[in-house]
């Protein structure tokens, strides 16, 4: 089944908040495999000029995966199968490092669906700002639903 | 701030290139770390029967693996001002052996603001045998 393209210029601003807290930038980092001291170590943020500890580059993603039971994804309405789901591309721009303490906000937008041979691309791209209202980053991620392209369906 | 000076960079630079093991728990607690549970990342049955040739890893752990390479290379992971990738080719994770992937590094470009471009390159398998798993991967690092 296709995607449903009225999907697309559709805006999700998240209801609620992002709390970046330490322990979970500890686990993250450990999920990567990263002993980067910034990552953990306070003093060392601090010696480095941060005033927390900061985030691996990509921690983001887990702030898509919170909100994604409300976002465009779990929409019954788009027709994803979550299981023919790969990810096709990943872009991250950092205003600022996130770090520890951070109340993060975010709002997506279905920016494009389209066929790409038997598959579709879909692409989000999410707007991330601090509590104070400051962006401080862009993220977006573009994700192939397998097989799905409408071409498929008709060939079958 | 990184240590790492922009004036002693040159287009060219190697980052050392890095070999990283990937096995299924890692896979798991990458998932209870992320949020992500989407069952092809520790499910085998499900994975073969949507037509992956096994569990694959995250493209975000792909990526945040790879990323490793900028960072430990730049000392301050806060240095990264952008880091895009293209997911070309799963990453299968057999259960018992698990998979190995290498990540290198090359300094492609000098920007303005004491900035530099980082392409990387990342694979799975070995020698002839090897095969891309990232395309298009670069990180944009601000340097002292």
């Amino acid at each position: 089944m296709p995607l449903n393209r009225d999907f697309i210029g559709r805006e999700y601003p998240f209801p609620g908040t992002f709390e970046v807290g330490r322990e979970h930038l500890r686990q993250f980092a450990t999920a990567i495999g990263d002993t980067n001291p910034l990552y953990t170590d306070v003093d060392a943020a601090k010696a480095a000029g941060h005033p927390d500890v900061v985030a691996p580059p990509t921690f983001l993603t887990t702030l898509n995966f919170r909100f994604a039971t409300e976002g465009p994804v779990a929409d019954p309405e788009l027709g994803l199968n979550y299981a023919l789901v790969v990810h096709g591309e990943q872009q991250f721009e950092l205003h600022r490092p996130v770090r520890a303490g951070d109340v993060l906000s975010v709002v997506s937008k279905v920016t494009d669906i389209r066929d790409a041979g038997r598959n579709e691309i879909m692409v989000v791209e999410g707007a991330v700002t601090d509590a104070s209202g400051e962006r401080v980053a862009t993220v977006r991620s573009s994700i192939v639903s397998r097989g799905t392209a409408a071409g498929e369906g008709r060939s079958a | 701030m990184t240590q790492l000076s922009y004036d002693e960079v040159e287009v060219g630079t190697e980052l050392p290139a890095r070999t990283f093991p990937v096995t299924r728990l890692d896979l798991v607690r990458y998932c209870g770390a992320s949020g992500d549970f989407n069952v092809i990342h520790w499910n085998e049955r499900i994975a073969k029967s949507v037509g992956l040739p096994d569990v694959i890893a995250h493209g975000m752990y792909t990526m945040a693996v790879a990323g490793r390479v900028v960072t430990d290379w730049v000392g301050d992971p806060g240095a990264v001002e952008s880091y895009g990738v293209r997911f070309s080719r799963p990453v299968v994770v057999p259960d018992e052996e698990g998979t190995t992937l290498t990540v290198s590094g090359r300094v492609e470009d000098k920007l303005d603001g004491g900035r530099v471009s980082v392409a990387l390159t990342a694979t799975v398998g070995e020698g002839d045998e090897a095969q891309k798993v990232l395309t298009q991967a670069r990180a944009v690092v601000r340097l002292r």
